[in-house]
């Protein structure tokens, strides 16, 4: 069963990180990586990885491509223009999209399942990964171990935000 | 269970595509998104081993390399957006404004 959830979600990364390559246009790319990553979250959940997984779908498929397709959308208007082959794709990537879907939710009740079976059998044991466990023990590791790197990124938050703001500035002739 | 070895082969697959991605396109954007696939994939190895090793640290990292990610995406498409201003392309090809 888990198995068999890892290689669907695995050939659904594989092939978006391939048809990530091959498209020819820049929409359908970002499009595929969405779904990539969409994937890669799915295999985060599957590994026990809850926070990773929930962060991945927020920021990268979240807010990293909605930056990358506002990008797009202001760089590259002029070679959207052939309504009917953008039309025939979205069958394509709804289809993806349900597959991943189904396979999230399946492996999600799977977990679960095993959560009940394990709860029920041996009461009491500690283990990290149960239901928010996982999650504690990373915020141990993350604000304990690892509090100065933790800080140090908000600064490298700070100076991308900063050379963003300058790079894409209108530059005003003031002589 | 999976064995950690399919995530390593998997994860090894995705970060090839994405090195065959920055080497063969000339679109700069999508250069960008396959670093973005690159990384993706070397989460992907971090949570495997965090997984495997019962270690919070590897997941502790893929946070960190999320976070340097989101940075470098705003970083290059504020990049992307000065020079498309600059050149009106976003070719590679045709970006030559360092040669000497």
């Amino acid at each position: 069963m888990t198995l068999i959830v890892f290689y669907g979600l695995a050939a659904t990364a594989v092939t978006a990180a391939i048809l990530v390559v091959l498209m020819s246009r820049v929409v359908y790319s970002a499009l595929a990586l969405i779904v990539c990553f969409g994937a890669t979250a799915g295999l985060f959940f599957q590994l026990g990885a809850q926070f990773i997984a929930a962060v991945q779908v927020i920021v990268y498929a979240g807010a990293i491509m909605v930056l990358f397709l506002f990008v797009i959308m202001l760089l590259d208007p002029a070679s959207e223009v052939f309504l009917p082959s953008r039309l025939k794709r979205v069958p394509v990537f709804a289809l993806a999209c349900a597959v991943l879907f189904t396979l999230v939710l399946l492996e999600a009740a799977d977990r679960w399942a095993a959560a009940q079976v394990f709860t029920d059998s041996i009461a009491g044991t500690e283990r990290s990964s149960g239901p928010g466990g996982e999650i504690e023990t990373l915020a141990h590791s993350l604000f304990r171990d690892y509090l100065l790197p933790f800080e140090v990124t908000s600064i490298l938050i700070l100076v991308a935000v900063l050379g963003a703001v300058v790079l894409t500035r209108q530059h005003h002739e003031t002589e | 269970m999976v064995d950690i070895t399919h995530y390593l082969v998997l994860s090894t697959i995705v970060f090839s595509i994405g090195v065959v991605g920055v080497l063969t396109r000339r679109n700069v954007i999508i250069i960008l998104m396959s670093i973005e696939l690159m990384l993706n994939s070397v989460n992907l190895n971090l949570v495997a081993f965090s997984d495997q090793l019962q270690d919070p640290s590897g997941q502790v990292f893929a946070i960190f390399v999320i976070t340097v990610a989101a940075a470098e995406a705003a970083v290059g498409l504020g990049i992307i957006i000065a020079l498309f201003r600059n050149k009106e392309t976003v070719n590679v090809d045709e970006i030559d404004l360092m040669r000497g």
